[in-house]
């Protein structure tokens, strides 16, 4: 298994300083989001009103909140929330989507057209409503948070996986599987599937920085994370209202969600030309 | 090719109608009434959802709501009543399409200048600045970008204005920001479709025959790798002029995206349940202008639709 999975990796990773950026960058920003809130001497929650609004200084390097709060400690207590939230969701989206788009890719005419126009029709409502219907209806918090970008989430996964296996269901091999009279499943799992892995990993890749945006959109506009838990896009959401006076309040977790999301775009990019070509990715983004 | 048409329109309409329909139960599902608020008695509020029909069975609030939709009718605002929902939308979507066109010209003169300048570029500098800038362009998410560009050029230089929708120098801020990705998409959708273009024989040939090197790169080979800008461009636009969410409450520009996030604040069932079906219908729309043109562009499309209607 270990061994599968560093070959894997070199597929995808190995020989390209793209890559290899992008995930220096992203181990340094997972390793601060742990390590920051277990060794600082500030809490992420705790207020205090004798510090609010302080600039930078040794005590506090990104200055704190109006409330009193550490930013520094905040903000990458956020980064841990946003990407627990983009790890998590991905995961389930890319496991729905691969699963969703294989079975709708492989049934083909009536089931394929039916579970497609289902699919047009989830991805039509703004997710910003299945946010709210989960928050209503479980609390706010990370969980249903997840739920709700799951909801939506794996449609564009869905579709580049149906494409792929449309594609793949034609090639030689694939009829010579069935001629042999092997099971339609056994077909799809051990013969379809596994020549979709690179479409499967990029897009994998890519749907974490997806995630982790539309946390942090919908945590800005005020649904989503709720106090005391914060993640970037509520933290920055919180800088808004003293933009004018405080503007690094705003800066720095901001930097923080950028460089994070442009390590993962870099990491998506590069296993991307590895797996050979720009694969007509048009992913639509929502919410923009 | 009309049959093919026909049919596409037909699933469009279906597609609006179920669209319709599980938006409503959606919304319906929300736990608690829009009326509920401090002070206000239990009465008061049956009273008001009395007013609004609220107090009949699910099933007769719909066909009523379906049938004020077939007559154009998408209800009234329950924080408003004396605003219609078609009100709001007549108002709220100029302003939207105004800023969404703007960027999305922006976004195709700049996106296909640059990705021209990509693919045709001999330096390999001119190359990788062109898709580093694409790359942050695409990864940094618009509220971001939309923040930084305000900070920096309305808070700190003082140059733009920050908020609202005057003159034309309001435009600048967030027409920039919401063409940032579009552009970025663009760019390296025409670099890419220009580069595989620009080494086959077709063009080699009209070389050859002695055109110049910029009216073969314009109307050769440039009208080939559109296709798959088109392609892009085409949801890309439904998104842009259905308004986006966040650069419109940054910037407080009165349009659709402004209006949605206030309808879900304000609980106004009337109000989202409208503006998701009007968004709905543009893209839905969108989306079917742009396969009719990408079939009658594309004469290998255009066959494909005729082999799946045999």
């Amino acid at each position: 298994m270990l061994k599968r999975i560093r070959q894997q990796w070199k597929t995808y990773m190995g020989g390209s300083r793209m890559a290899a950026a992008g995930c220096i960058v992203l181990a340094v920003w997972i390793l601060l989001a742990v390590m920051v809130p277990l060794v600082s001497p500030w809490s992420y929650s705790a207020q205090d009103a004798q510090i609010r609004n302080q600039g930078v200084s040794l005590l506090h390097w990104f200055g704190t909140d109006r409330f009193g709060r550490d930013l520094f400690t905040r903000v990458w207590y956020g980064a841990g929330i946003s990407l627990t939230v983009g790890i998590a969701s991905a995961l389930i989206n890319g496991a729905i989507g691969v699963l969703y788009g294989a079975v709708s890719g492989f049934a083909g005419r009536h089931m394929d057209l039916i579970l497609m126009r289902i699919a047009d029709i989830i991805s039509a409502i703004p997710s910003m409503l299945y946010v709210i219907l989960l928050t209503l209806v479980m609390g706010a918090g990370i969980g249903s948070m997840i739920l709700g970008l799951c909801v939506a989430g794996w449609i564009g996964m869905a579709r580049m996986v149906r494409g792929e296996i449309l594609k793949l269901k034609e090639m030689e091999y694939a009829y010579a599987a069935r001629m042999e009279g092997i099971r339609p499943l056994r077909i799809l799992l051990r013969h379809l599937l596994p020549n979709a892995a690179g479409t499967i990993i990029v897009n994998l890749i890519f749907l974490v920085p997806q995630a982790i945006f539309t946390e942090a959109f919908l945590s800005f506009l005020g649904v989503g994370i709720e106090a005391p838990a914060a993640s970037l896009g509520t933290i920055i959401q919180e800088a808004r209202s003293q933009m004018m006076l405080y503007p690094q309040q705003m800066v720095f977790p901001l930097l923080v969600l950028c460089v994070m999301l442009l390590a993962l775009n870099m990491a998506g990019t590069a296993a991307e030309q590895k797996a050979g070509g720009r694969m007509e990715t048009v992913r639509g983004r929502e919410d923009r | 090719m009309a049959r093919y048409t026909c049919r596409r329109i037909l699933t469009g309409l279906l597609s609006l109608f179920v669209l319709i329909t599980v938006t409503f139960f959606l919304v319906r599902i929300i736990p608690g009434s829009p009326f509920q608020r401090g002070g206000v008695s239990e009465s008061v509020v049956e009273a008001i959802e009395q007013e609004y029909g609220l107090n009949e069975p699910l099933f007769t609030q719909y066909l009523s709501y379906i049938g004020g939709v077939l007559h154009g009718d998408l209800g009234i605002s329950y924080q408003d009543p004396a605003v219609r929902v078609t009100e709001v939308i007549a108002r709220a979507w100029p302003v939207t399409a105004s800023v969404g066109a703007a960027a999305l010209i922006v976004s195709l003169i700049l996106g296909t200048g640059l990705g021209i300048l990509s693919a045709v570029s001999g330096r390999r500098s001119v190359k990788q600045v062109i898709s580093a800038g694409g790359m942050i362009a695409a990864g940094i998410p618009g509220f971001a970008a939309a923040i930084l560009l305000m900070l920096v050029f309305s808070v700190k230089l003082k140059l733009l204005p920050a908020s609202g929708l005057l003159s034309p120098v309001h435009y600048i801020l967030p027409v920039a920001a919401l063409s940032l990705y579009p552009a970025a998409m663009v760019s390296r959708l025409v670099s890419s479709t220009l580069e595989t273009e620009l080494t086959k024989d077709y063009v080699l040939f009209a070389r050859a025959k002695g055109l110049g090197r910029r009216q073969v790169i314009f109307t050769h080979a440039l009208k080939n790798a559109y296709l798959p800008v088109i392609n892009y461009i085409g949801p890309a636009s439904a998104s842009l002029l259905t308004g986006s969410f966040v650069v419109e409450s940054i910037f407080t520009i009165p349009g659709l995206g402004r209006e949605f996030v206030g309808s879900i604040t304000n609980r106004d069932y009337t109000l989202i349940l409208g503006l998701t079906v009007f968004m709905g219908a543009v893209v839905i729309l969108v989306n079917l202008i742009t396969d009719l043109l990408c079939a009658w562009l594309d004469p290998k499309t255009r066959r494909a639709y005729r082999e799946e209607r045999a």
